[in-house]
């Protein structure tokens, strides 16, 4: 016992200043973690739209076209091989040439062939086809611009210059051209977002992708929300615990530390070499990445029903509701916002996976939009990393503006299952 | 409920019975029941019975019958075996893996524990109220016709609305909510809830109630109004509650049966119990030397 008070009180002070200080260093430190997190947060955010905003804005050229029946080589609008093999950009070409007739010789000329994108003879062909009457007329549009003219012309006001790269002199001129007139300049850029994949970077759309991963995350969840559902629920409320069940969730937690390519590799090795299935479409991703979420889902899922209160089990049994009646009744209504969360979480996961679907070849160059589950497709993540891959500059852009979707749709799941988990949860 | 010698020993009851020389004759396990376990015309007749959990024995040779619309009050120190026992009657226990229980419970003529008995039907007559109120986040009417819907007791709706009504009035809750039935049950009072859930077992017409310390969690007022229904539902229902509190076993309880790690020491009519118990460990329980 200390039986001298005032000392004992002087001794208490100050391992009390002591103590107040470990606590604010404590303190200190939580707060720099969390800010070093923002901050990572806050420059990859910077970085990703500083270099993508530019995506969604492409420039566009407005020229006077002739439908001229010659150039084109069409003689009647409902032969269909004549329409085909039209000679559009001539048109394009023809355009340009009267549009800028100082630039007449063969150098010059092929310069110009260059500044519209080549994908927009395909574009006068639709108009054509859907409105005949004007073979034979003129028509003034805005025409994409090739990729290089559209990165030179929105690097225009950079401060260390405009970004010239592959542009030539006469390009240059035929630019400052167009702008004295007015008749360049940026505008949405629809094709991102309405297109597929291109090896122009101005035709190239982000549009094919996204329904690729839409259709491949609705065969995952179709398959892996029920699966890991009713594995949870068995393990947890039916399964006798044994030796077996032990082996079983063992595996379960081991397979969700599983890296994913090798999720990959098994779905290529069983799903395409021994069943068949087709390359590169989304029915096989969905199953590859069902065997990648099934592991989140069953392990979400049981501890949200490991959640659920005992004494309403009690009740239920008590009362006679039979094992199956306990669950359905009273578990799962009470379980399903942790599993829909556990779900949409796995979605997440799923959305952003790359390397399973590498390997069963969804990372395949696909222009066209996939028509079904069933056609061949590929998903966002794939798409970021086939544009990083590209050496077009143009593509830069394209990247940023691609991950800037993804993770749009992933803030977008994980926002809702927030707004699940709230809305469904109840209170007892 | 099952209990090793260490942790019997960590109990303070069990220290002060041990050191005060209250023991049961070790390894008695044929212990005879003092007092008067028997009855004339049981409604169930329990026999022999003895619960394992695992490898530890958490009732010995258990014997007592259970009479007509009678309320039976099983007291004891914590880890005697009361819920065990209480748990045992409407097999309860069958959802714990490691519990294993033998002798026979007679319920009417229908051997409980019999292969042929099922135990979703049992539970159809042996209604349980749990220590802690535990209504189901669903509205107060929903509570109240989950058995009767579960065990298709009515068809239509409007018997459905009657036995809501009728379960409801003999909970003594009817005045308090029968303007808000559709308002969540767990939005009730501590007290409140617990009549819900009595009323919740008496709505599938239970012969046998078990109520499992019903009042542990509820303030005193509440605590008397659950007694008076205890009291009310005597009449219709048989029941066996298990209490800590001995003025609530001598208060609603016509016969007591006093239980000692894992023993039936004493059964007797409840004042005889309070006021003159056979065994001396039912003494030194009820006077409070230990417990």
């Amino acid at each position: 016992m200390i039986e001298d008070h005032q000392k004992k009180a002087e001794q208490v002070a100050r391992g009390l200043k002591r103590r107040y200080r470990a606590e604010k260093r404590f303190r200190f430190y939580g707060i720099m973690a969390v800010a070093f997190g923002l901050l990572a947060v806050a420059v990859l955010f910077t970085d990703i739209i500083t270099k993508g905003s530019g995506a969604f804005r492409q420039t566009y050229i407005q020229l006077t076209v002739h439908y001229d029946p010659e150039v084109l080589d069409i003689t009647d609008l409902r032969d269909e091989s004549q329409v085909a093999l039209g000679n559009f950009s001539g048109v394009i070409r023809q355009g340009l040439y009267d549009r800028f007739p100082q630039f007449s010789s063969r150098n010059d000329k092929r310069e110009l062939n260059k500044m519209i994108s080549s994908g927009e003879g395909f574009e006068l062909r639709d108009r054509l086809v859907e409105n005949p009457s004007l073979l034979g007329r003129s028509e003034t549009l805005w025409l994409v611009a090739d990729d290089d003219i559209d990165t030179y012309f929105k690097s225009y006001g950079d401060s260390g210059g405009a970004f010239t790269g592959r542009v030539s002199e006469t390009q240059r001129a035929v630019v400052e051209g167009l702008k004295q007139s007015g008749d360049i300049r940026l505008k949405l850029n629809t094709n991102f977002f309405t297109k597929g994949d291109s090896r122009e970077p101005e035709q190239a759309g982000i549009w094919g992708a996204v329904v690729g991963s839409f259709f491949t995350l609705v065969i995952t969840l179709a398959l892996s929300f029920p699966i890991g559902v009713a594995a949870a629920i068995y393990l947890e409320e039916f399964a006798p615990r044994n030796r077996w069940t032990d082996l079983i969730e063992v595996n379960i937690n081991n397979l969700a530390a599983v890296p994913s390519i090798i999720f990959g590799l098994l779905g290529l090795a069983i799903f395409i070499n021994f069943f068949e299935v087709p390359r590169s479409i989304p029915v096989i991703g969905g199953l590859v990445l069902t065997l990648m979420t099934l592991p989140t889902i069953i392990i979400t899922s049981r501890a949200a029903i490991k959640a659920v209160p005992p004494s309403i089990r009690e009740a239920a049994i008590g009362i006679g509701a039979s094992p199956m009646q306990v669950v359905m009744h009273h578990v799962l209504p009470l379980a399903m916002p942790g599993m829909l969360t556990g779900a949409i979480i796995g979605m997440a996961q799923a959305l952003g996976e790359t390397a399973p679907l590498l390997m069963i070849g969804m990372v395949a160059f696909i222009v066209d939009i996939p028509s079904g589950p069933a056609s061949p497709a590929t998903v966002l993540p794939v798409q970021i990393f086939l544009w990083a891959d590209s050496p077009e500059r143009a593509f830069v852009e394209k990247t940023s503006a691609a991950i800037m979707v993804l993770l749009a749709f992933l803030i977008l799941m994980n926002t809702t299952a927030i707004w699940l988990r709230k809305r469904l949860e109840r209170r007892w | 409920m099952t209990m090793t010698a260490n942790e019997a020993r960590d109990l303070p009851g069990a220290v002060k019975a041990v050191k005060e020389g209250y023991t049961v004759h070790d390894s008695s396990a044929d212990y005879q029941t003092v007092g008067s376990p028997f009855v004339a015309e049981p409604k169930m007749r329990i026999r022999n019975v003895d619960v394992f959990y695992g490898s530890e024995q958490a009732l010995f040779n258990v014997s007592v019958d259970i009479g007509k619309n009678e309320v039976i009050a099983m007291i004891g120190p914590s880890g005697c075996g009361k819920s065990t026992f209480l748990r045992s009657i409407n097999r309860m226990n069958d959802t714990i893996d490691i519990c294993k229980v033998s002798g026979s419970f007679i319920l009417d003529e229908d051997d409980i524990y019999a292969k042929s008995m099922d135990v979703v039907a049992l539970r159809a007559r042996v209604g349980m109220v749990f220590q802690k109120p535990n209504p189901f986040p669903k509205s107060i009417y929903d509570n109240v016709a989950y058995g009767p819907k579960l065990h298709g007791l009515v068809s239509r709706k409007s018997d459905l609305d009657e036995v809501v009504e009728t379960s409801l009035k003999r909970a003594g809750l009817w005045g308090e909510v029968k303007d808000r039935l559709l308002k969540p049950g767990t939005g009730l009072s501590g007290g409140q809830q617990q009549r819900l859930c009595i009323a919740r077992a008496i709505a599938i017409s239970p012969d046998v109630i078990l109520m499992d310390e019903p009042c542990s969690a509820l303030d005193p007022i509440a605590t008397a109004r659950i007694e008076e229904l205890i009291a009310e539902l005597s009449e219709n229902y048989t029941i066996a509650i298990v209490t800590h509190s001995m003025q609530q076993a001598a208060r609603v309880s016509q016969r007591t049966a006093y239980f000692h790690l894992g023993k039936l020491i004493e059964v007797n009519d409840t004042e005889r119990v309070f006021t003159n118990p056979e065994h001396e460990l039912t003494e030194a329980y009820i006077t409070g030397r230990f417990g």
